[in-house]
């Protein structure tokens, strides 16, 4: 745990020190909340559309912060530096998903209250509560799966294209239990919770995805 | 135990691809002493030094680095060797100390030993700036710092004084140099220089070591060949 931490303050400084990723991943989140509301030639939108419309965006703006996750590693030569150290090397899938998942966190706490403003015809302020653990369990999938997904492709020279061929499909399962556990909170009226299935379904991918990472970690790392 | 070798090579070969980067490699270095490893570029000596630091795996031989099979023990020589690599491996955006002390802590050492490297290589009065605004001889000296945070028992030098001028080549002696007395394997691009600190040499010719002997026993025809 102290070097998934020494790895995630690194990680969080080079951030703060080159703002290179999470930058670019709430421009990109506010832009496409303005494409839609042109693209789709509505004032604003509701139900599970606007959820569709939400996770869709926070989706396509995650694959930028997973394309860029590790190419410090692999420009500046952190990998050969962390395969150097004595550590347990999962610990670097541990910092790099805590990275992944902090950034989102950010993204979301710009990109939300935009999509309330822009395009949300409801309120958002009674829906927040309910849209916080959604969000949660969709971010954890996100950072878990981006993660193991970066790893593989920064090995490859078409590691920018190879992030979202294979992060996408394998992302679709927490889209739809996304995108339906958000619909009934973003509908007129809501009960402000969200439905427990798709909460469930997210949380058993989340597990599910962390335990396929963490066995295949190491493997990826190997010369 | 004290006559184990430091490094123990049988039949090293390692592949990438169709094209064989080392073949059929073998020598013995014995603890506290310095090997050269000499030859042109692409001869193999960058492969050889990473598949020494753990980076690399053999595709066939032996290699038992202070004791320990690789690449079964890696983890445990990983603690034990330090490795000035071709790249410095440290952040562009990070200043030095923070890159230092990032290694430090994944090493579990207190950043007194950080100061106080800093301070040896004369990089007190810049270790506040990112590294990507330093001139690459006081990179190289960060590198060097990297290396030996952790008073390594081998010390695996890839062209160690690169961008150094004379003054900061002599700073670093007792980190990296015979004083340091750690076991060292070394390449250079000044074959003489390398010659004057060895007290074994190796030399490489596409992967295959064409010379095992001292310093002494290498004549200029073969040195010349080796670059040939």
């Amino acid at each position: 745990m102290r070097t998934a931490l020494t790895v995630l303050r690194k990680d969080l400084l080079l951030e703060l020190r080159a703002m290179e990723t999470v930058p670019a991943m709430v421009l990109f989140a506010i832009v496409t909340f303005v494409i839609f509301h042109f693209g789709l030639n509505r004032a604003t939108i509701e139900g599970q559309l606007a959820a569709g419309v939400l996770t869709v965006t926070l989706l396509f703006a995650s694959m930028l912060g997973i394309n860029r996750l590790f190419v410090a590693e692999r420009e500046q030569g952190g990998f050969d530096a962390f395969l150097l150290a004595p550590v347990d090397r999962s610990a670097l899938l541990v910092a790099k998903a805590a990275a992944l998942f902090t950034f989102l966190v950010v993204l979301e706490l710009v990109a939300v209250p935009a999509f309330g403003l822009l395009l949300l015809g409801p309120p958002l302020g009674p829906r927040l509560l309910g849209l916080i653990p959604v969000l949660a369990l969709a971010d954890l999938a996100l950072a878990v799966i981006g993660t193991l997904v970066s790893a593989i492709a920064i090995q490859t020279r078409a590691r920018d294209l190879l992030g979202p061929v294979i992060g996408l499909p394998l992302l679709i399962p927490a889209l739809i239990a996304t995108a339906r556990g958000t619909g009934p909170l973003l509908a007129a009226h809501t009960s402000g919770s969200p439905p427990g299935k798709w909460l469930a379904i997210l949380a058993l991918y989340d597990a599910v995805f962390a335990l396929l990472a963490y066995a295949l970690f190491d493997f990826l790392l190997e010369d | 135990m004290a006559d184990t070798p430091a490094i123990e090579l049988r039949g090293l070969t390692r592949h990438f691809g169709e094209r064989t980067a080392l073949r059929d490699v073998s020598v013995q270095v014995a603890a506290g002493a310095t090997l050269a490893v000499l030859g042109r570029n692409g001869a193999g000596k960058s492969t050889l030094l990473r598949i020494l630091a753990t980076l690399l795996r053999p595709h066939s031989g032996d290699a038992i680095i202070l004791g320990e099979p690789l690449p079964r023990r890696a983890f445990a020589v990983r603690a034990r060797i330090g490795f000035v690599a071709h790249e410095p491996l440290l952040y562009r955006d990070l200043n030095g100390r923070e890159n230092l002390r990032y290694h430090a802590r994944l090493r579990g050492i207190d950043d007194g030993r950080v100061e106080r490297l800093l301070a040896a290589a004369g990089m007190d009065g810049r270790a506040e700036e990112p590294v990507r605004l330093l001139s690459q001889g006081m990179v190289q000296r960060l590198a060097v710092c990297r290396a030996v945070l952790h008073e390594p028992e081998l010390l695996l030098l890839d062209e160690p004084r690169a961008n150094l001028d004379p003054a900061a080549s002599e700073l670093l002696e007792p980190l990296i140099g015979r004083a340091a007395g750690a076991t060292r394997v070394l390449t250079s691009h000044d074959p003489q220089a390398a010659l004057a600190e060895a007290d074994l040499v190796l030399g490489l010719k596409d992967g295959r070591a064409v010379f095992v002997g001292e310093p002494g026993q290498l004549s200029g025809a073969a040195l010349k060949d080796l670059y040939a």
